[in-house]
């Protein structure tokens, strides 16, 4: 394991600016900017001190602080595990907000209406109708750019929002809606179809659940996927030059489905995670634009999985940390997307980076 | 009336020295030869007479004023004019729109004066008889027509300096005499010409004199009237050239491509190629001749699965080979070096090692049930650079960092290195330094005397001549004519241009 | 992919599909709004206060149905059997019209439902789509694409909110402009000078616009509402043409954003394709190249462009709050930036087929809204879905292939 990262980062590609530096300085500085724009709006400088600092208890500050940032992670890790799949095959995945919607539905619905199974069985099971369901809703996206060569970004910026409409209409239904309830809310997911949590021995609170370790095996699945098999390799063809994965055999349209399946099954199983692990039940805005968060993760990962791993856990910091600055400083937990819009747009363009930090980058060697 | 000189020009990109110290000097009523081959560095003195780079060091002077080309504006305005070897032209624009383009007539609230600037098109044309009608739209001309358009393009802005940049890789022989009549033409009316070749015999024709550049310098120059062909490639290379390849005489065995009635259509749904014939046979190297455009590209993706045919036959080895995938067919043992290698031949962000099994990474020993062996990857990857004698610091080293020489050796490396029965070569030499070149001539001839088939497509034909042992001409779609290894340039030519 | 020959066969295809989904029409058509339906459908042509009160048109609707199911079923069985037709896709239009006209029919059976007014929703709906459609025509017809014109439509109707009721509504949309060209600037700057992805920075755009607008509106629009009370632009009715039955309402009394709308069209168009500028342009998005040589200063065009066309965003989405409701709610864009990108597409980047285009989605989305008054059984949220499915349907390129400019998504380097 030591001789495999030791290879990879003595190895000629690893270029240490690409990879740590700019995605640091990139966090840093949107951190900053956003500091500048609080103090334009008219917060005191003593009150954003209050606000930044709660952003970092809130996110490392105490067990359940960090407790809290996994918690949030998760589901941001597992999207953009997908979206970064398929950027990597040269597809902008940005319909992971419908995906994780749709997974949700069909998750929640196997949670509340199968009472007959034990939970080593319901559990995966509801999980599964998760990814099924979120494969199959981005794969419809796949198939039109494979078939008709439909722009994935407008086809499945439409789906997401037909997926928030079909939300909206099946959490009315009588059959969908809780007994009792006039405002659109779902029967809650039967007790074996619960992710467990895993620090409930330590203090019952943490809300960290199990869907946690699904995550960290995810990540080695789509590391694995991607690098060792020869289904990864058709995908880094297609994204790299799809002419010449054309020539080289590669059927185009079988690997844009596939990738988008796949994809798709991963936000789908985030949609699961979080109806089974931690709000039991679904609402219209369960997703909490965690589609659209884990592009950012993806971009900041650079589209690898185990930056993906750590960028989503930072995001994750920033929505754990975000609550608290708004509870405590009453800062509105939007500066947080704000600060997400400006890490994309710094990692997306290295040039700015380096032009606003030169000092910290070495002369570039004209290769 | 113009005079143009570069003194001491010098331009480095990062550690590459492209121009090193560069003094030419031409003016009007002559035409100056620039002569050397790919990567010598003529495109970038050229861009830098025509204003879209600067110097490092070193003076332009036209007319005794120095000048400082800020950009083509600038170049432009002071009376130099390029004929691009890759057409500057927007396919959907009309001849005139094309023309005008940047110096447009103008009238009240900027509206274009169409009508105005048509007439002085049709006035130029007239005056040099570069026959066009400016109204058509410019992606349905022909290629020759358009190189007139670009020609027109220049004379419209008064340029008294007119660069042709490798005009004749896209022409047939006879095109290419028309186009050296033009050019005298132009000469004789006081214009100033540079004619940048890498074709021996061309520059000799036309030229007044002759510079010939070499590895970024000007190594010499010459009298056209004087020099001969050997002293000239001798120049542009560095050592003495062997200008004819060994090729004995070789059997030839069974037949391995058979091609029968076969018409394919082309993007726009036209025929692109119509009811073809011909056979490829074991031991054989059969060169398809043809100005591009004509279907060979066509051809070449029906044959690699690429493209539906529309009627008619391919048999592989007697066997029908016609609705077979493209791995299908690859598997059969026929191999394609792709005419664009940075559009289908590699993948400029893979490594060397990866790009190696672009076309087998489904098969053992490379991966197994669908999991990548890299070690066996890495151990035949280090043996291809070895043998095809690519120069890259590492296996893992991108691809994209290499010069283009060493990625078609690669290409052919990855293509002839197993199980090969038929090769078909696209262009295989294009853009490349005389070295590579002379490597990849001899993998060919030696794959051939190995007893495999090989189908060599290329606009030039010098090549097409020192390599093939039958010889087919392909014009608008057809096979015109067949010919025997030891046809001359002008049979040939004539052929390419439709005349049998 | 194996590159398909169609030729002759493509036609042949194209008509047989029509034909077989001719047919279907007509037979769905008798079944669900032929059969068993009563009454007649009234359809109001004209208001009380117009100068010119036109009739009632009334349709009985079982028979009408019958009737066109009739003819579809009729034409679709020959184009069937003729095998060929260059006017099949003419025929597939016609069929779909004729579709919705059944199921306008069918749903207003014993009912009355407002043509006119339905008319004037669809003009007034299309308005920030078709403005949306012109700034993608401005910024990709120099070859940039721009995903970010939901984000430069939010930030402009959120400054139209604002500043309307700061310095009243001339000011307001004067600002909201200027917001949205800024916001074009931003993009113009990440995507030409610092090389972002083109795709990447439109979605930054979006993020950054959305958390900027909500996290104003709810630090400092919750507690002070007088900064989201903005006036609201009235329709202007222009005399004499405003009389015009059944067209007049719906196309000469509107308010400055539908007008400006149509005028901003058909400027461009001039500016487009008219002038040398124009022309200047539409080379740097076919050839960057080819105009670079000639001396045509390709970033700085881009760079004009793509603030254009936020420009024109923010016009666009001022009418979202100034033209529309005057309040500012997070998110209120709904997606129609994304709309008015596919209806540039479906418009094959001309800013007059944008319009077009943009108007049948404002039907769709008009469409949408009415039935839910008229109480038909189809759940309301599907019905707000069909603008949507209507995007995805048109963007599937079941229009014929439309060509974008050919450099688009790529930046231009000078090597």
């Amino acid at each position: 394991m030591i001789e495999f990262i030791k290879r990879k980062i003595i190895s000629e590609n690893f270029d240490y600016e690409e990879i740590l530096l700019t995605p640091i300085l990139a966090t840093l500085l949107a951190l900053i900017i956003g500091c500048i724009f609080l103090l334009a709006t008219g917060e005191s400088f003593s009150n954003i001190l209050l606000a930044f600092s709660n952003l970092f208890i809130g996110a490392f500050g105490s067990l359940n602080a960090i407790s809290e940032t996994c918690t949030a992670a998760t589901p941001l890790i597992l999207a953009a595990l997908g979206i970064s799949l398929a950027f990597r095959a040269g597809l902008f995945n940005i319909g992971a907000e419908g995906q994780i919607i749709i997974g949700g539905i069909a998750t929640v619905i196997i949670g509340f209406s199968i009472d007959f199974l034990p939970i080593w069985l319901h559990l995966p099971l509801a999980l599964l109708f998760g990814a099924i369901f979120g494969a199959l809703y981005a794969a419809i996206a796949g198939w039109l750019k494979a078939s008709t060569g439909a722009h994935e970004v407008i086809s499945t910026i439409m789906l997401n929002l037909i997926a928030l409409r079909l939300l909206d209409y099946l959490l009315r239904l009588p059959i969908i809606q809780k007994e009792g309830r006039n405002d659109p809310i779902s029967k809650s997911v039967l007790e074996t179809a619960q992710l467990p949590q895993i620090l409930s021995f330590i203090e019952p609170q943490l809300r960290i659940h199990s869907g946690f370790i699904i995550m960290l095996f995810a990540v080695l699945f789509v590391y694995w996927l991607l690098f060792h098999t020869t289904i990864g390799f058709e995908f880094r063809s297609t994204g790299a030059n799809p002419n010449a994965a054309q020539y080289a055999g590669i059927k185009a349209s079988l690997t844009i489905v596939l990738v988008m399946g796949i994809a798709g099954a991963l936000a789908g199983l985030a949609g699961a995670n979080q109806i089974t692990g931690v709000l039991g039940r679904a609402t219209p805005g369960f997703s909490a634009s965690i589609g659209f968060d884990a592009i950012a993760v993806a971009l900041l990962g650079r589209s690898h999985p185990f930056g993906v791993l750590f960028a989503g856990l930072l995001f994750g910091a920033l929505v754990a940390g975000g609550r608290l600055m708004q509870v405590k400083a009453g800062v509105s937990i939007d500066l947080i997307t704000i600060i997400q819009a400006l890490i994309i747009v710094f990692i997306a363009a290295p040039l700015l980076v380096k032009n606003t930090v030169p000092w910290a980058f070495k002369a570039k060697k004209k290769s | 009336m113009v005079n143009v000189e570069l003194k001491n020009i010098s331009k480095s990109f990062g550690p590459v020295k492209a121009n090193q110290d560069i003094n030419i000097k031409v003016k009007s009523g002559e035409i100056l030869g620039l002569l050397g081959e790919n990567g010598a560095g003529k495109s970038t003195l050229m861009n830098i007479l025509c204003g879209l780079y600067r110097p490092d060091t070193g003076k332009i002077i036209i007319n005794n004023d120095e000048k400082n080309f800020d950009n083509p504006g600038d170049a432009i305005l002071a009376g130099v004019g390029m004929v691009h070897q890759h057409f500057m032209l927007v396919p959907i624009f009309t001849v005139t729109e094309n023309v005008v383009l940047g110096n447009e007539e103008t009238g009240r609230l900027n509206h274009l004066k169409i009508n105005e600037s048509e007439q002085k098109v049709r006035e130029i044309s007239e005056k040099y008889s570069l026959l066009v009608d400016p109204k058509e739209i410019t992606e349905r001309l022909p290629v020759g027509t358009q190189q007139r358009v670009e020609i027109i393009k220049v004379l419209f802005r008064s340029a008294e300096l007119i660069i042709f940049d490798e005009p004749t890789a896209v022409l047939t022989p006879q095109e290419v005499k028309e186009l050296f009549n033009i050019m005298n033409a132009l000469k004789e009316s006081g214009k100033a010409i540079i004619f940048i070749t890498h074709k021996l015999h061309e520059v000799r024709e036309v030229c007044d004199s002759i510079s010939i550049l070499r590895s970024g310098t000007i190594v010499g120059d010459a009298d056209p009237k004087k020099v001969s062909n050997k002293e000239l490639a001798t120049l542009m290379v560095g050592r003495p050239v062997n200008l004819s390849l060994e090729r004995k005489k070789n059997k030839t065995g069974k037949s391995i491509l058979k091609v029968k009635d076969l018409s394919v259509l082309s993007e726009n749904q036209e025929i692109a190629v119509n009811k073809v014939n011909f056979e490829v046979k074991e031991g054989e190297i059969v060169g398809l001749a043809g100005v591009q455009g004509n279907g060979q590209t066509e051809l070449v993706e029906a044959i690699t699965g690429l493209r539906e045919s529309v009627s008619g036959k391919i048999e592989f080895f007697e066997r029908s080979m016609q609705s077979l995938t493209p791995r299908k067919i690859h598997k059969l043992g026929v191999r394609h070096i792709p005419e664009d290698r940075q559009k289908s031949g590699i993948i400029g962000n893979f490594s060397v090692s990866e790009n190696k099994i672009l076309n087998d990474y489904y098969q053992p020993p490379f991966s197994k049930n669908y999991i990548m062996s890299w070690e066996d990857v890495d151990t035949v990857s280090k043996k291809v650079v070895q043998n095809f004698d690519i120069r890259t610091p590492s296996i893992n080293t991108f691809a994209e960092n290499l010069s283009g020489g060493n990625q078609q050796k690669l290409v052919v490396g990855r293509e002839l290195s197993n199980n090969v029965d038929f090769l078909i070569a696209s262009q295989p030499t294009r853009g490349i330094d005389v070295g590579s070149i002379e490597y990849i001539h001899k993998q060919l001839i030696e794959t051939r005397n190995n007893g495999k088939g090989i189908l060599l497509i290329s606009t030039e034909l010098d090549e097409i001549l020192a390599l093939s042992d039958r010889i087919l001409v392909m014009f608008e779609g057809n096979i015109i004519k067949e010919f025997g290894s030891n046809a001359s340039i002008e049979e040939i030519g004539l052929a390419m241009a439709g005349q049998v | 992919m194996k590159i398909q020959n169609q030729n002759n066969f493509g036609n042949q295809q194209q008509t047989l599909i029509t034909g077989y989904l001719l047919v279907i029409f007509g037979i769905f058509i008798s079944f669900f709004f032929g059969y068993g339906v009563e009454g007649d459908a009234v359809f109001k042509l004209s208001r009380p206060r117009d100068e010119f009160v036109i009739p009632n048109l009334i349709v009985p609707a079982s028979k009408y149905n019958f009737l066109i199911s009739f003819i579809l079923v009729f034409i679709g069985a020959r184009l069937i059997l003729k095998r060929m037709s260059s006017f099949s896709s003419l025929y597939l239009g016609l069929g779909l019209f004729l579709l919705i006209t059944c199921f306008l029919v069918w749903a207003t059976a014993g009912k009355s439902f407002s043509l006119t007014g339905m008319m004037q929703a669809t003009i007034i709906r299309a308005t920030p789509i078709a403005l949306a459609a012109l700034a993608g025509v401005l910024s990709e017809r120099v070859a940039i694409i721009n995903i970010g014109i939901e984000g430069m439509l939010l930030v402009g109707a959120f400054s139209g909110a604002v500043f309307g009721s700061l310095f009243g509504g001339v000011i307001g949309l004067i600002l909201a402009v200027i917001t949205g060209g800024l916001f074009g600037l931003l993009h113009a700057v990440l995507v030409i000078t610092y090389r972002v992805d083109q795709i990447i920075s439109g979605v930054a755009i979006n993020i950054l616009a959305l958390g900027l607008t909500s996290f104003l509106t709810s630090s400092f629009l919750k507690s002070n509402p007088e900064l989201n009370d903005a006036p609201i632009f009235r329709p202007i009715k222009i005399p004499f043409l405003s009389d015009i039955p059944i067209l007049g309402p719906t196309l000469f009394q509107q308010n400055f954003f539908v007008y400006g709308a149509i005028i901003l069209v058909f400027a461009s168009t001039y500016y487009l394709f008219k002038t040398g500028i124009g022309l200047r342009l539409r080379a740097v998005g076919e050839h960057p190249k080819a105009a670079d040589t000639l001396g045509v200063n390709v970033l700085r065009l881009r760079y004009l462009n793509v603030t254009l066309a936020g420009m024109v965003a923010g016009f666009g989405g001022a009418w979202f709050t100034l033209g529309s409701v005057g309040r500012f709610d997070e998110a209120m864009t709904g997606g129609r930036g994304f709309i008015g990108l596919a209806a540039m597409i479906f418009g094959r980047w001309h800013p007059v087929g944008a319009l077009m285009a943009a108007l049948i989605f404002g039907f769709a989305d008009s469409l949408q809204q009415k039935l839910a008054i008229l109480r038909t059984p189809i759940p309301s949220e599907f019905l707000a879905m069909a603008p949507y499915i209507a995007t995805i349907v048109f963007v599937a390129g079941l229009i014929g292939r439309a060509r974008a400019p050919n450099a688009i998504g790529k930046p231009y380097i000078k090597d």
